[in-house]
């Protein structure tokens, strides 16, 4: 049996930033993981990644990564997507200086 | 210290205002980023988890103070007011913006500085010994090799799309400090006859497949070493494997082939190149020397030095871990160290850049190093000086008391920046040193190398450390598996896995739980860890690691 589809949000790097970004449903880039379009239909992911990568002056490095409904919006659950939204461990820099 | 002839310095502007072209493009959409990746990779510019990662070539770890002042200006204007020393003696800043690379880049210039080469399928950024031109048991000095070898791999048409990555490292002394053993190619001077030579090691290498370096050659004359080195990167060029990046290394080449048949096809190659080099090379050998004079070194009273000692117990226990024997009298290497505990090993601020630069400036004929080990060295220090250098040291949080010992750790940046981490390593690092920190042990415990990686690739060495750790993912978790008996000297071995890895909260008290196990197991308070794993072997180390299991193994 082929192994089910789990959530994705596609995510990628700004361009000039390096920043982790991720895709809304609206097409807009957001830097809060709660507000990307969590997508449950495999076709569906893919197509949206297609269209993340068609933007290649915006963003680099494109992919889906595994995330989970929350009240609050998409989460990660793998903590190296969950190191993502936040930043580095070591010192306060990255986006856990804007949550 | 070699300074850039007009040769140089319109090369490597010229690469600045090429990079500026393609980053235009880029940002423009002219270029994609599957086009623009080889060429930012090639000026050393990495894209990693949170941001872009710029990795500057240090060569052979040696740096003037008005260098380390651009260093730290660079950081300042363009990072977050620090950097990270690694450990191929490169400097990484982990923050710069795509569309100010060109101007680093050119402010590297400024100073006789670049990226060129620190990533990519090229020879990387040669590494010598931290000491060189200084320690007491030094041969001869290695960098004037080290930079012959930049100069001659730099931009070289034939290596520009090898199989992998190419490393060469090089010492000048038979006290391996340099890591020989564990590059493509290690280097280590030697003497014979009274002539100067190379002892040649090949396919040494660390990563998924950890590989001791093999003998290619006993003895290599000075005027033959650049003919060889292309001789044994070009043998490997046609037949380092394409097809399978993992087996692309020359250690994989040497595995496969045997040594004897690498060596067979790069003596062959030697004899048809070899009539090529017909001296330039040696002409400018000779200038190169020529730029790494000694300084003129001061002769001065060490009584103040020896009164200071006495009166001042924590510059005596600096002096005792952090200076080492200096080949001028009344000299001593200085270890600066950037392992604060529960700092982030490798790091040093603006600011303790710019206190740095000052004392090698005031103290230290100008002279910088950046060892492998991730400390900063200042090389020549009169010890009528020492007291000074420490009180300066101290006031910037830089004058910990640790080289060698359990807290001064090697770590990779791990999966708190790099994009190929499958574990953090600098929180690992940080809690053993501010657990040994605590348990006022160190001292006690000795000797000990421990070395973390976040990942596989083994940028923190942990195969060749005498504690090594790896992070990986384990069903999603951060996990980390401990080898034991690793070294990185001149007794060269690899590390073997002690079993199954320790959880992140897990991996702190095994560390503690083998260290005070050695303290119990060493037949004096000489004996280092290495010594006694060596003469103990794995089985009471891994009993210490792993209680419950023998629990279970003695109530079976």
């Amino acid at each position: 049996m082929a192994k089910s589809f789990t959530p994705k949000v596609v995510t990628a790097n700004a361009l000039l930033e390096g920043d982790a970004v991720w895709l809304t449903e609206n097409d807009q880039w957001t830097r809060d993981i709660r507000e990307a379009e969590l997508m449950t239909d495999e076709a569906h992911a893919e197509l949206r990644l297609l269209e993340a990568n068609a933007r290649h002056a915006e963003v680099a490095g494109a992919y889906l990564a595994d995330a989970k409904e929350t009240p609050d919006g998409p989460a990660a659950t793998h903590f190296r997507e969950a190191f993502r939204t936040r930043g580095p461990s070591n010192y306060f820099h990255g986006k856990q200086t804007e949550l | 210290m070699y300074q850039y002839n007009d040769f140089d310095a319109a090369f490597v502007r010229e690469r600045v205002s090429q990079f500026r072209g393609q980053v235009e493009r880029r940002i423009d959409g002219s270029l994609t980023e599957d086009e623009f990746k080889p060429l930012r990779l090639m000026n050393g510019l990495y894209l990693q988890l949170h941001a872009y990662m710029l990795r500057v070539a240090v060569p052979y770890g040696t740096l003037n103070s008005r260098q380390m002042r651009q260093l730290a200006m660079i950081a300042d204007k363009w990072d977050k007011g620090y950097g990270h020393f690694t450990t191929r003696q490169n400097i990484q800043y982990n923050w710069p913006k795509l569309n100010d690379v060109p101007d680093i880049l050119d402010a590297l210039a400024d100073v006789e500085m670049h990226a060129i080469q620190t990533s990519g399928n090229t020879i990387r950024n040669v590494t010598a010994d931290h000491f060189a031109g200084a320690a007491a048991d030094e041969i001869a000095d290695p960098r004037p090799y080290a930079e012959l070898l930049r100069q001659w791999s730099s931009d070289h048409p034939e290596f520009q799309f090898l199989p992998r990555k190419f490393k060469i490292a090089v010492t000048g002394s038979a006290n391996d400090r340099a890591v020989i053993a564990a590059h493509d190619i290690g280097l280590q001077i030697v003497a014979r006859d009274g002539a100067i030579g190379f002892r040649v090691l090949v396919g040494g290498g660390l990563g998924r497949t950890p590989m001791i370096g093999k003998v290619i050659r006993d003895f290599l004359p000075v005027d033959d070493l650049l003919p060889y080195c292309e001789a044994i990167v070009s043998v490997w060029n046609l037949l380092g494997r394409r097809d399978n990046k993992y087996k692309a290394r020359i250690k994989i080449t040497v595995h496969e082939h045997g040594i004897d048949v690498v060596r067979d096809m790069v003596e062959d190659r030697f004899a048809a190149i070899r009539p090529q080099f017909g001296g330039v090379d040696q002409n400018y050998l000779a200038e190169i020397q020529a730029a790494f004079a000694p300084p003129a070194f001061q002769t001065a009273s060490t009584d103040g030095y020896e009164a200071a000692r006495l009166a001042n117990p924590a510059f005596r226990s600096w002096t005792d871990t952090n200076l080492t024997a200096h080949k001028a009298d009344g000299y001593a290497i200085v270890s600066v160290s950037t392992k604060k505990h529960g700092a982030t090993p490798g790091d040093a601020s603006s600011d303790q850049m710019l206190i740095l630069a000052d004392l090698a400036e005031t103290y230290g004929h100008d002279a910088l190093r950046i060892s492998h080990e991730q400390n900063v060295i200042l090389p020549h220090v009169h010890k009528a000086d020492l007291p000074a250098v420490y009180a300066a040291l101290r006031a910037a949080d830089l004058a910990t008391a640790n080289i060698g010992l359990a807290s001064d750790i090697i770590a990779c940046p791990g999966m708190d920046y790099c994009a190929l981490a499958t574990a953090r390593s600098i929180p690992v690092a940080q809690q053993i040193a501010n657990r040994f920190d605590a348990l006022k042990l160190e001292h006690d415990v000795g000797p000990l190398k421990i070395k973390i990686s976040g990942c596989i690739n083994a940028c923190g060495h942990h195969h060749v450390g005498h504690i090594g750790i790896l992070g990986l993912d384990r069903a999603g978790v951060e996990n980390y598996q401990i080898t034991l008996g690793g070294d990185g000297t001149a007794t060269a071995a690899i590390g073997e896995r002690a079993g199954p890895g320790f959880s992140a909260d897990e991996i702190v008290p095994a560390v503690e739980r083998l260290v005070l196990g050695y303290m119990k197991l060493r037949d004096n308070d000489e004996e280092t860890f290495l010594q006694a794993y060596r003469r103990l072997g794995m089985e009471p180390f891994k009993a210490i690691l792993y209680p419950d299991k023998e629990a279970r193994k003695d109530a079976a």
